[in-house]
């Protein structure tokens, strides 16, 4: 018994697979997948820990499957950035699943929603953990074969018509995605990661690998929901179960964002003046259409759907600066916005079981009938709008600086407009769902599948979580700073995949 | 669904068990040679869906005696437990290990966990695909 810490990386991948597959061997016992749904999650979530534990003491750690040795077989790498993504994701997986038990009917778990639910989490984990490009497109595939099919889970009406949109969309970024693969592959003969970003400094022909990166920038685009590709979010995100839609307003983007991270820092970093002016842009868009989209909706969970593509726009914003103090930022934001956006939903899905709508002008008097909730509601409110001493002002305060740093200045002015626009979203929600008197007669409670405390405990758990990123934000910002670090200074990446004489040696033989 | 064809029928019984045989015979074959897990797995549950075609859905839940549902999560799983040995023994995950066993009458035969995961690719292709069919078949009537 001598298993090495490196075990560690693939575990996170392993641990929902084998949870998804134990839940379609008991497809007939709803109470054991609703454990497996809890305690396979909490798995992962130690899991995960323990990772960015090891993480953090070794700097990256690497496995290449089945022993077939690097730049050949798959690795997946874990470092700091990964790592925590990893986390992330173990955090909302136990959220929802917690919430689930009572916020998912038993019909939908006969149409299969817990094997599907660790299916998406086996997908982003393996997203984020794999070091072999064509690899991350398979765990893409895998994450949304699963929300293809959560999306649709019940088969209503309007989820099919968000569906068709999120489907179409997302198969366009696929198959653009896959042909810049192609295109890469063909420049370079290697699918590594990080032997693609050693090759690919030595190509002279440096106007195909500016298309390439344009390509992967559309396609990872789409995916991240930035603009202008980003009208299927908005679209889709509202229309399945609550539980659903959080587990997606947490991490599916964010798989988007990370992907952008990870390949315009390893692999597109030769022409960052041309590349990541055009970031630049598309981030201040991405905020601004965002929440101007948001300002225009009255359903909840509509205007929680815009802002997540303002907020996106903050992350690419910080992966534009390209500024080590502009990347901790970005991956900071990522970290804050995982976790609050995934409670403001199932904050909607609460408010939804005592008041019986998604609609704002139906909704009323939570203040007076749930007071815990408001206050519950406020925190991760007013934590995306950024208001200290919350998670959400750290992390804009951190991008703003840097884009004062940068001297972006409209950058800048951008990212402060949007964070008051977004108050102002919030403080639309807090009146019309909780201040004002609800409308007599349009909406009543809806009955739960399961007691409510099953719906509180998460939300009071990820609004804690945002107030403690806000007052002991220390930790959490050196982790952001070591990824930082980490994906600037991509040689201890590379060493780390290929081994320390690796790079040498490929000179020594073109020589 | 039913098909009323007396020589469909027929055949149905006969071929059931010929094409099972069949895909066994491709899923070891395909240790070494063109074969393996995926494509077995198409031919066994093709072989059920003959039958289905032949006789009615009952008939073919029935000869299959499980849930297919259960077939996709226990390959599922035997796929990914396949992947484990090795990590005990301080390799990478899904290294393949290797044991060697003398089988009476056989020789010696090599299991591999290799071979595991192939069977674990068999049930999850069965699975999946049996559940599509029954669920469609389902849908027909």
């Amino acid at each position: 018994m001598n298993v090495s810490v490196d075990v560690l990386v693939a575990l996170p991948i392993v641990l929902p697979l084998l949870a998804g597959a134990l839940s379609l061997v008991f497809w007939r016992s709803h109470a054991a997948q609703r454990m497996l749904g809890v305690f396979g999650s909490l798995g992962l979530l130690v899991v995960s820990v323990l990772l960015l534990f090891a993480t953090w003491d070794h700097g990256h750690l690497v496995m290449e499957m089945g022993d077939w040795p690097a730049p050949f077989g798959i690795v997946l790498v874990s470092d700091m950035l990964a790592a925590i993504m990893v986390v992330l994701t173990g955090i909302i997986g136990l959220a929802t699943a917690v919430y689930s038990l009572s916020g998912v009917s038993v019909r939908h778990e006969r149409y299969g929603y817990y094997p599907l639910f660790h299916l998406l989490l086996a997908g982003v984990n393996g997203a984020f953990l794999t070091g072999d490009i064509f690899n991350l497109y398979v765990w893409f595939e895998v994450m949304l074969v699963a929300s293809f099919a959560l999306l649709i889970l019940g088969g209503e009406r309007a989820q099919m018509e968000g569906a068709i949109k999120y489907v179409t969309l997302n198969l366009l970024s696929s198959a653009l995605f896959l042909s810049a693969i192609g295109l890469l592959y063909g420049l370079t003969g290697t699918l590594n990661m990080a032997d693609i970003a050693v090759k690919l400094a030595e190509v002279e022909d440096t106007g195909l690998v500016t298309v390439i990166a344009m390509l992967f920038m559309v396609a990872f685009g789409i995916k991240a929901a930035a603009f202008p590709f980003f009208f299927w979010l908005p679209a889709s995100y509202h229309t399945p179960k609550v539980a659903v839609s959080a587990l997606f307003a947490g991490l599916l983007t964010k798989v988007g964002v990370y992907a952008l991270f990870r390949v315009f820092t390893l692999i597109f970093n030769h022409d960052v003046g041309y590349t990541h002016e055009i970031l630049l842009w598309i981030a201040m868009l991405t905020m601004l259409t965002g929440v101007l989209g948001a300002a225009a909706q009255f359903e909840f969970r509509r205007i929680l759907s815009f802002h997540i593509v303002s907020q996106i726009g903050y992350m690419i914003l910080g992966l534009a600066l390209f500024t080590p103090l502009a990347i901790v930022g970005g991956v900071f934001y990522i970290m804050h916005h995982i976790i609050v956006k995934a409670n403001l939903f199932l904050i909607s899905g609460l408010t939804y079981q005592l008041k019986g709508s998604h609609e704002l002008k139906q909704l009323g008097g939570l203040y007076r009938s749930n007071p815990m909730l408001a206050v519950f509601f406020m925190v991760p409110a007013l934590s995306l709008a950024g208001l200290p001493p919350l998670s959400g002002f750290f992390a804009k305060f951190i991008i703003i600086r840097a884009g004062i740093e940068a001297e972006a200045w409209l950058a800048v002015a951008v990212a402060l407009v949007v964070g008051l626009l977004t108050l102002y979203s919030m403080v639309k929600i807090w009146n019309e769902v909780f201040w004002k008197a609800q409308p007599e007669g349009v909406a009543h409670a809806q009955p739960a599948s399961g007691p409510l405390i099953w719906m509180w405990l998460p939300i009071i758990g990820l609004a804690l979580m945002t107030v403690m990123i806000g007052l002991y934000g220390q930790p959490i910002f050196e982790m952001a700073e070591r990824s930082a670090e980490q994906l600037l200074d991509t040689s201890g990446y590379i060493e780390a995949v290929l081994g320390a004489g690796y790079v040498e040696a490929l000179q020594e033989s073109r020589r | 669904m039913n098909m009323q064809s007396l020589i469909l029928r027929t055949a149905g019984h006969f071929l059931l068990p010929l094409l099972l045989l069949f895909s066994l015979f491709l899923l070891f074959r395909g240790h070494n040679e063109p074969g393996g897990g995926f494509i077995a797995g198409l031919v066994a549950a093709a072989a059920v869906v003959l039958y289905l075609f032949s006789m009615d859905i009952d008939a073919a839940r029935r000869v299959l005696r499980v849930d297919p549902r259960s077939l996709l999560g226990s390959g599922m799983l035997l796929a990914v437990l396949s992947g484990v040995p090795g990590i005990f023994r301080g390799q990478p995950f899904f290294t393949a290990q290797w044991w060697e066993i003398t089988v009476p009458g056989l020789g010696m035969v090599k299991l591999s966990s290799v071979l595991l995961f192939d069977i674990g690719v068999y049930l999850v292709v069965i699975g999946a695909v049996l559940t599509i069919m029954l669920t469609l078949a389902e849908a027909e009537d």
